[in-house]
């Protein structure tokens, strides 16, 4: 097949909107990639089906169905934002010769941030002090309303891959006891360098710690493993806060268990569906915090997405290692 | 005398660095246990008061026991061991028995206020012992032209005020209370894909006062990786080293510079209204001011027309003047303000060692020790 010209034909969904890529991403992209838009694609299709090798999957944008895929017969490579590639049948994928590509390394900081943003805000009842502070009601501020110390705290990690180490870094600072719990156990010296503790059994690391915070990756394995058992193992003091993907917890259990003080708090950055439906009991609870999946949400970080898909959509392209592969 | 002095000295340093690791060994084995062992250490320091009767003790005048305002209940125990406890109820129904039982008087949440009528009123009084770091509300002058002690509690409060700061800068930064109202707000139906915060990690934090708080914010901030600069009335050259901190003479230059401007300084006539118009000005545009001292080393007039105008990006307050703002006010009304109802000491484990450091603090002077954290009036 001759090649076209030097920018390799992608497909997105669409540019702006509340989906869309980012309007100030454009003029970067198109310096190194032909952007086709759903839209424009679905207008001219007998054209540009031969002509894109590459989905720029912004968001779960556009979704990568066997229709697509078999509308697509020169498709080389779909670049996906973010790490999570849970959204994605990588089998169905990779049957059709497409090889996929995430973006580790831009969430991690951001994504580490937020987890400690959470784990303070829940401990210290940042948002419900926030409503008292601004309240029409609030006539003076009482001395015995108290939230939890950070500082000294025991923290469990259960997954400490690349954002879990990052979260284990930050709260090294805060004097934290951590406790984790991976597939596998780290170096030695990647332990000692944060003071980490390894359990075995992910059952010691939710009887001791304080604060559980959630970080694996979304697989078969990992899927409701916080569910009744798990919370009821957990302090009736502790806080669970949740950075990864809201299908990692049974939500019904988590209700039963905040609901009737089984454990103390929750902070969720992830939840299953996003957003939830408006009457879900989790909406409901004084003694839960929800944040709209920004995990990533910086400009320096989606920018920083942004630029490792085009690397990984022209190495692809260009039949050359794609670092960033993930393989089914 | 050289030698009496050398003692006391060595006396001073001893209980001085034995509070640093009580401190430490309290924050580190925080359990679910009561915490009458340790509770227990600090009494049997003071041998006089285990083997004294009731109404031996020494009295302290506090305002009131539990309420919105009163010390906390389950403080009184531990009070009672030491002292003899007096309200100002029962102070005023009985002045006349109790005034000259009132060697102390433990202030907390700036109440009872100490005025000269009160001061007047306690003639065998011997030490206010604060509760909290900050003395602003005391009149330290005329406190000591009645030749009263001041102390107040350094140790206790920095720990749990640096997370606050962190969690508001952390909070401000990522939009974290915009966002919470999104994702539970009835009519949220999606959400939306470019709505952004900014990075804290490797971001530029401009501590302003780095005393033990402020130190202790730029151990934590370090983790993130933030490149810390700070302005201080002394430089700090071991701790700069610790936690890579560069020094920054002019405040002017910390502000031009930093994407997070932190307050962390005395409230002083000094202080007082330190950000104004001119400082806010100097900041950059994208720039979030934390404030986690005093509300009024803020101008909050300016303040508010500097977030009004884009002059900076937000600010996020634990501290304001007077507290609580009134409701009307302009502060209230924006949305890239969080106020947090003066909470950097607001959990269980701070106000207990609160205490306890005040009541360290009050056997000190009463004992006639070295006084860990005396208050001198400038």
């Amino acid at each position: 097949m001759a090649k076209q010209n030097c920018r390799p034909y992608t497909l997105i969904s669409a540019i702006g909107g509340i989906d869309g890529v980012y309007e100030d991403h454009v003029e970067f992209l198109e310096q190194h990639l032909k952007l086709i838009t759903m839209q424009e694609f679905l207008e001219n299709q007998q054209e540009l089906s031969q002509k894109i090798e590459a989905i720029y999957l912004w968001f779960k944008k556009p979704a990568a169905t066997r229709e697509l895929l078999q509308s697509l017969p020169n498709l080389k490579v779909i670049a996906n934002s973010g790490v999570g590639v849970d959204h994605l049948d990588l089998k169905l994928i990779s049957s059709f010769g497409v090889k996929v590509a995430n973006t580790p390394f831009a969430v991690v900081n951001p994504t580490a941030d937020l987890g400690i943003a959470l784990l303070l805000a829940s401990a210290r009842r940042l948002v419900e002090g926030y409503q008292i502070a601004v309240s029409p009601e609030t006539k003076y501020f009482k001395a015995d309303w108290l939230g939890e110390d950070v500082s000294g705290a025991t923290l469990g990690i259960i997954g400490m891959g690349h954002i879990g180490y990052k979260v284990a870094q930050r709260a090294k600072a805060f004097e934290m006891k951590i406790l984790y719990h991976n597939r596998n156990r780290r170096a030695v010296d990647e332990e000692q360098a944060v003071g980490a503790v390894y359990c075995q059994q992910m059952e010691d690391l939710l009887q001791q710690a304080d604060f559980v915070i959630l970080c694996v990756a979304l697989t078969s394995q990992t899927r409701s493993l916080i569910g009744e058992k798990e919370l009821k193992l957990m302090k009736s003091s502790a806080i669970l806060i949740n950075i990864c993907r809201g299908q990692v917890v049974d939500q019904d259990a988590l209700v039963k268990a905040l609901q009737n003080k089984v454990i103390k708090a929750a902070a969720l950055d992830v939840t299953y569906p996003e957003p939830l439906p408006r009457d879900h009991p989790l909406l409901q609870l004084k003694n839960v915090i929800i944040t709209p999946h920004i995990g990533s949400a910086t400009v320096k970080s989606r920018r920083c997405m942004m630029i490792s898909m085009v690397e990984s959509i022209l190495d692809g392209v260009n039949g050359l290692p794609i670092p960033n592969e993930v393989h089914g | 005398m050289l030698r009496v002095k050398a003692i006391c000295l060595a006396r001073c340093v001893h209980l001085a660095a034995s509070w640093g690791k009580l401190a430490d060994k309290y924050l580190s084995k925080r359990t679910k246990k009561s915490r009458t062992s340790l509770l227990n250490y600090r009494t049997s320091r003071n041998n006089n008061s285990k083997i004294m009767e009731r109404k031996e003790l020494p009295g302290i005048l506090v305002s009131e026991i539990g309420g919105p305002f009163g010390v906390l209940e389950s403080h009184v125990e531990f009070l009672k061991m030491h002292f003899n406890l007096i309200t100002m109820k029962e102070f005023q129904k009985s002045k006349e028995e109790l005034r000259e039982k009132i060697k102390s008087v433990f202030v907390f949440e700036g109440r009872p206020l100490v005025d000269r009528e009160l001061l007047e009123s306690l003639p065998d009084l011997r030490v206010i012992g604060n509760s909290g770091v900050g003395v602003n509300h005391l009149d330290l002058k005329l406190i000591s032209s009645f030749g009263v002690k001041i102390t107040n509690t350094p140790h206790a409060v920095s720990d749990s005020t640096a997370d606050i700061g962190m969690a508001l800068m952390l909070a401000s930064a990522r939009r974290l209370v915009e966002g919470c109202d999104i994702a539970m707000s009835p009519q949220t139906k999606h959400f939306c894909v470019d709505w952004l915060g900014v990075e804290v990690t490797r971001a530029t934090l401009g501590i302003i006062g780095m005393g033990n708080i402020g130190y202790k914010v730029a151990k934590r901030a370090k983790a993130f990786d933030m490149n810390i600069l700070y302005h201080n009335r002394n430089r700090r050259k071991e701790e700069e080293q610790v936690v890579g901190a560069t020094y920054c003479k002019t405040i002017e230059e910390l502000l031009q510079r930093s994407d997070f401007v932190m307050l962390v300084v005395n409230l002083t006539s000094e202080t007082h209204k330190l950000i104004g118009k001119k400082e806010l000005g100097l900041m950059k545009p994208t720039a979030i001011l934390i404030n986690i001292c005093r509300g009024a080393v803020v101008d909050q007039d300016a303040l508010a027309e500097a977030l009004q105008n884009g002059i900076i990006k937000a600010a996020a307050l634990d501290v304001t003047d007077p507290e609580p703002l009134p409701r009307d006010h302009q502060l209230l009304q924006l949305k890239n303000v969080i106020i947090t109802p003066h909470i950097g000491t607001a959990t269980v484990q701070a106000l207990r060692m609160m205490t306890e450091e005040a009541v360290e603090n009050i056997l000190a002077v009463l004992n006639d020790r070295p006084i860990p954290s005396e208050v001198y009036p400038n």
